[in-house]
């Protein structure tokens, strides 16, 4: 396998990173109002966020990037197969990203939030300063690991034709007939991402144990 | 805010036939009763009396169902606006401190002061200071919650809810879950509040201090409110066959 060959790799590294980067960013603000939503006493948003929740659980993430590609192009939106997939990691994230963070709140004691009722903090400061920082640091374990199967789920957009890492390696593999060499490396590239985020996440679930403690 | 007419100036709470359901429980039965300003209240009566229910109603923790509550004159209705003002008003103290975790001992208290009454950080953080100081664990300010011990954190929670400065402390079973050799220090914390005038009402098995402090002492059974008298008199001539089974019991252990 050549420079050439390996550059090639590279440019499908970057963009497995930009739609990583794009569907957990969004995701993360879809996840948050999908986990307020969820939590919060207003059973309409209540249902209709449970429901969001319970179709992109239930369906394969291959057979949403599906919907939304060709779906979109069907109702007349002309956009890049980056944008759809982007759309659709962003779509499923948020609502991975909502339960784990629904979890996450409830999990926080209900004595949290009657003592900064009692100390009369409104809705959004009970929110911001009191819950959600106890929340996130429950939460960070299972963040992350969804973070590291978003980088992965992103391979299945070669299957709509985009040209990240995966669809790189087997264009690669293709020309210079070397699947093996060219897939371990492949291999190796979706694991140097994913690796020290793993690290990084128990390091700092060691960090916020320790300044609770 | 609706303000009563005929508030007299001293009457900081008044409940007006309180009802409140759990579902087809009835937890509390027709409660009336009324504080004046500077009073102290010791509440008691068996597990599920729902005196502790009573005082979570106060500060609308839990919404009752029929009645009228007025705190300082302010009607609590089930409007946002009412019950911000009465929270704003009345402080509250939990059998589980409930401090904030991830907070340190003086952000716990700097953080309603900035959020609730907009201080600035320096003025919230002197507030906090002095308050600490109050309930004497000053020397305790930049540590977390978990790194103290549970008589301490109790004492933190009191001087949280102090930086509100508010008209009336409402106490949830403050000693029940602290060690015995804790519950000295934060009774003594909430003798010396009793003595600068606060207008309190507590719920606590501690009988000693309610001889001690309280100006009236309320007994609760079934959701309903049995007797009440002063201390002297609650202790020495209860009137009730409930009353007198439960001191029997609270007081020959």
């Amino acid at each position: 396998m050549g420079k050439d060959e390996f550059v090639f790799l590279l440019v499908g590294l970057k963009w497995t990173v930009v739609l990583s980067a794009v569907g957990f960013v969004c995701g993360c603000l879809g996840g948050l109002a999908v986990a307020l939503a969820r939590t919060s006493d207003i059973k309409v948003l209540n249902k209709a966020t449970a429901a969001y929740i319970g179709v992109f659980q239930g369906t394969p993430l291959l057979m949403q990037l599906f919907v939304v590609y060709y779906g979109l192009a069907l109702v007349g939106f002309k956009i890049d197969a980056w944008i759809a997939v982007a759309i659709g990691l962003t779509l499923h994230a948020s609502a991975y990203l909502g339960e784990i963070w629904r979890g996450s709140i409830e999990a926080v004691p209900r004595g949290q939030t009657e003592a900064a009722k009692a100390l009369s903090l409104k809705y959004a400061s009970r929110m911001r300063d009191v819950i959600l920082p106890q929340a996130l640091r429950i939460s960070l374990p299972a963040t992350i690991g969804f973070l590291v199967q978003l980088i992965k789920g992103t391979s299945l957009a070669s299957i709509v034709g985009f040209t990240e890492l995966t669809r790189a390696g087997n264009m690669i593999s293709n020309q210079i007939f070397q699947p093996l060499t060219v897939f371990a490396i492949v291999g190796l590239l979706y694991f140097l991402m994913c690796c020290p985020l793993t690290i990084f996440g128990a390091h700092l679930e060691r960090r916020f144990a320790a300044s609770t403690r | 805010m609706t303000y009563s007419s005929d508030a007299q100036a001293d009457t900081m709470i008044t409940l007006d036939h309180v009802e409140k359901w759990y579902g087809a429980f009835k937890a509390l039965h027709d409660v009336s009763m009324s504080v004046r300003q500077g009073e102290k209240i010791v509440l008691c009566g068996p597990s599920g009396s729902g005196k502790s229910t009573l005082i979570r109603c106060i500060n609308y923790l839990e919404p009752h169902q029929k009645g009228e509550i007025r705190v300082d004159g302010i009607l609590l209705g089930h409007q946002a606006k009412a019950i911000d003002a009465i929270r704003r008003e009345v402080g509250m103290v939990f059998q589980q401190f409930n401090l904030f975790p991830h907070l340190t001992v003086l952000e716990n208290c700097m953080l309603a002061p900035m959020r609730a009454l907009g201080l600035s950080k320096a003025a919230a953080e002197d507030r906090a200071r002095g308050l600490l100081e109050r309930v004497k664990i000053a020397e305790q300010a930049a540590k977390y919650p978990a790194q103290l011990s549970g008589g301490q954190q109790q004492r933190v929670a009191i001087a949280r809810a102090l930086c509100m400065q508010p008209k009336v402390m409402l106490f949830d079973e403050p000693t029940s879950a602290l060690d015995p050799e804790m519950v000295k220090e934060v009774l003594d914390t909430m003798i010396g509040l009793a003595e600068d005038g606060m207008t309190m009402i507590c719920v606590t098995h501690e009988m000693g201090f309610a001889r001690q402090v309280a100006d009236r002492v309320i007994f609760m059974a079934e959701g309903a409110i049995v007797e009440q008298a002063p201390p002297a008199e609650f202790f020495s001539n209860p009137r009730h066959e409930r009353t007198r089974k439960f001191l029997g019991e609270i007081l020959n252990h």
